[in-house]
């Protein structure tokens, strides 16, 4: 693939707002997650952005109002990303610019909120509950696209827990074919009750903060984020130099048993950027704090790269964040390289004693050229990043 | 210019049962009339996994398994773009009602109320290991994943299934955007040196929503469907296609539009169909 540079990126989750904030945090090995009672649902730890509640959006964007979006609003005016946008817009064009990006649940937070507020004789839902713009899955993209004054094409890519990764994909395509010369790609999901809800009836939430890779890990944190990334040939910055995604073909929600879709992610990833194992200084997992994932993954990983290739989760700072993940952790890769820095899983009593994968668990200050990123969801849908340093 | 080569095409709606039946209504042979077909199962799914599957589910299923027939490629041995505008409204039903009277979540329905659920299914009952990805674009939906299969085309190199479908949201929320009938349609897409297909597809976008009046089929008996449900937007193309005729149509993309042209390949090469 022809690598496609990352010229402008922004991300907020629960370990702060912005590159600085959030590199802070990884530094200081500070955990954004909280026991918390969010929609009135008590269980475990969730990783919360703050002040959304009262957060409002531009006059002219009023009827996009939901927490998703608000979460992308409050990651657009972050580290610059609106200025970027709006000089990569007198460059090319405002309809040469794309909007890709990922979502898994959009507004839903609206349509739990209409659902309780419907007419108890009729069964109608209030005439104020806008759903195109809020609950509808393509809020996201079209609430981005206003925002951001361009005209382009726009879609919102929806793949589970991969969304946002996907994004990096389906945008590199539509540059390379042409279609667009640039693209803004990451993505948005925030805290609901739906989310909450089901991953429970799944048991697949932790009581405790959670800690991937741990001998005792229990479960996820659901946390919320948004963050967004201008793609262009052009211009400086960290590139996306390589990538892979795959179906498991297995189940809807219990990842492969021989960890065989994302090993098919990951040496397709290797493959796009001709690039062999050894080139890789870090893996960031997937690694969600349940028990099938992080042992499929560390499969993986011992699969592709042996067992000496650096990795770790930083869920345990943000939480999951569903589709968003994707969007966030390329950001946290990007740091990684910028400021030459391992992060060390959080939470850790004891690793899982059967993994063999080398599973950091302190930070390392140390050079990092290129980062494998991963991210999977639910349907068995697998998306492998590599990001590096452009030139 | 941004080129695929159709391979395979599927449908399923209200009056069109199938490719065959659509493509005599599409061409004027027979009058097209709205009857009440059950939508038949879609036979790679295991049972257990059927039962469990939704209509839009099954529809997707089925229009995906179709189009991969016509085409002559195994089922799930090729990438694919899946695109819907409501999902499964009917899943996401279910669990906003039982938020609402604090009632239990099925995890079931937790799992399939995600946006890929077709993929997921597809690729479960194919045993694929392909990629895919699954979007969405409100009621141009089938304009941006228009664009964005033949883009995956172009840039990849390797052909695609892609499979588009909408079925009516459940009361009350079908009030906040109405869906007229359950339609779903596929298309295998090859690359441009592909050997053989039925047509060329150039498709490319523009900033302005000049020249989008020209999407609706010739048909206007079909002009309701192709208006009230986001996947029937392709009927144009699936008019054109049936018909083998070159076409230049615009299909609209928010403020935008999609400028497709459509060559049908030359009768040696149409030995797909």
């Amino acid at each position: 693939m022809q690598p496609l540079n990352l010229t402008a990126m922004t991300a907020v989750s629960a370990i702060g707002t912005g590159s600085a904030a959030t590199l802070r945090a990884l530094r200081s090995r500070c955990s954004g997650l909280r026991p918390r009672d969010f929609a009135g649902i008590a269980d475990g730890y969730i990783g919360q952005v703050d002040d959304l509640e009262t957060h409002g959006l531009p006059s002219t964007l009023k009827h996009f109002d939901c927490r998703n979006n608000r979460l992308a609003d409050t990651a657009l005016r972050t580290d610059g990303f609106v200025g970027a946008v709006a000089a990569a817009r007198r460059r090319y064009g405002a309809d040469r610019i794309a909007v890709v990006v990922g979502t898994s649940t959009s507004g839903i937070q609206s349509g739990e909120a209409a659902y309780q507020a419907r007419d108890p004789v009729s069964g109608k839902l209030p005439d104020g509950f806008d759903y195109r713009h809020t609950q509808d899955m393509f809020s996201l993209a079209d609430f981005v696209r206003s925002a951001l004054d361009l005209h382009g094409p726009a879609m919102v890519v929806s793949t589970a827990c991969a969304s946002s990764a996907r994004t990096f994909i389906d945008a590199y395509q539509l540059i390379a074919s042409g279609i667009c010369d640039s693209a803004v790609v990451g993505g948005a999901d925030s805290l609901c009750a739906m989310t909450l809800r089901g991953f429970a009836s799944l048991d697949l939430i932790s009581p405790n903060a959670c800690r991937p890779c741990d001998a005792n890990r229990d479960g996820i944190s659901i946390g919320e984020a948004a963050g967004f990334a201008l793609l262009e040939r052009e211009g400086k910055g960290p590139a996306l130099i390589g990538y892979g995604a795959s179906s498991d073909g297995h189940h809807m929600s219990a990842p492969h048993p021989r960890a065989l879709g994302a090993i098919a992610a990951m040496r397709a990833a290797l493959g796009s950027g001709n690039l062999s194992p050894a080139d890789i200084d870090y893996v960031n997992l997937h690694g969600t704090g349940t028990r099938a994932n992080d042992a499929m993954e560390d499969m993986a990983m011992v699969e592709v790269f042996g067992t000496s290739t650096p990795c770790s989760s930083t869920k345990g700072w943000t939480g999951h964040t569903l589709g968003a993940s994707g969007i966030l952790e390329a950001l946290i890769a990007c740091l990684c390289i910028e400021h030459g820095l391992i992060p060390g899983c959080l939470h850790i009593g004891a690793l899982d004693p059967d993994f063999r994968a080398r599973v950091l668990i302190n930070n390392e200050p140390r050079a990092v050229r290129r980062v494998m990123s991963n991210a999977f969801g639910f349907g068995g849908i697998n998306c492998s990043l590599i990001f590096g340093s452009s030139g | 210019m941004t080129v695929a080569v159709v391979q395979g095409v599927s449908v399923w709606g209200p009056g069109l049962p199938s490719w065959a039946a659509a493509k005599a209504v599409l061409c004027g042979t027979d009058d097209y009339v709205v009857t009440d077909v059950a939508l038949p199962p879609p036979s790679l799914l295991p049972a257990n996994e059927r039962r469990r599957a939704s209509l839009a589910t099954r529809l997707a299923l089925v229009v995906a398994q179709q189009a991969s027939e016509t085409a002559g490629v195994a089922p799930g041995s090729i990438s694919s773009v899946f695109a819907t505008s409501n999902g499964d409204g009917a899943v996401v039903h279910t669990i906003l009602e039982a938020l609402a009277t604090r009632q239990p979540v099925s995890p079931t329905q937790f799992h399939n109320s995600v946006h890929n659920t077709a993929a997921g299914y597809w690729s479960i009952a194919t045993g694929s290991q392909q990629a895919t990805t699954c979007i969405a674009c409100h009621d141009a939906t089938a304009a941006a994943a228009l664009l964005k299969a033949v883009a995956e085309v172009h840039a990849e190199r390797r052909p695609l299934l892609l499979c588009v479908y909408d079925e009516p949201l459940p009361a009350p929320l079908d009030a906040k955007h109405p869906t007229d009938g359950t339609f779903g349609v596929g298309l295998v897409l090859a690359p441009e040196d592909a050997s053989a297909g039925m047509a060329r597809i150039d498709v490319r976008y523009a900033g302005s929503s000049e020249g989008v009046a020209d999407w609706l089929p010739r048909l206007s008996a079909l002009h309701r469907l192709a208006k009230g449900n986001p996947a029937a937007r392709l009927l144009r193309l699936l008019e054109s296609l049936a018909r083998q005729v070159p076409d230049t149509f615009s299909m609209p993309l928010l403020d935008g539009r999609v400028d497709v042209r459509l060559e049908p390949c030359s009768p040696a090469d149409r030995f797909l169909n």
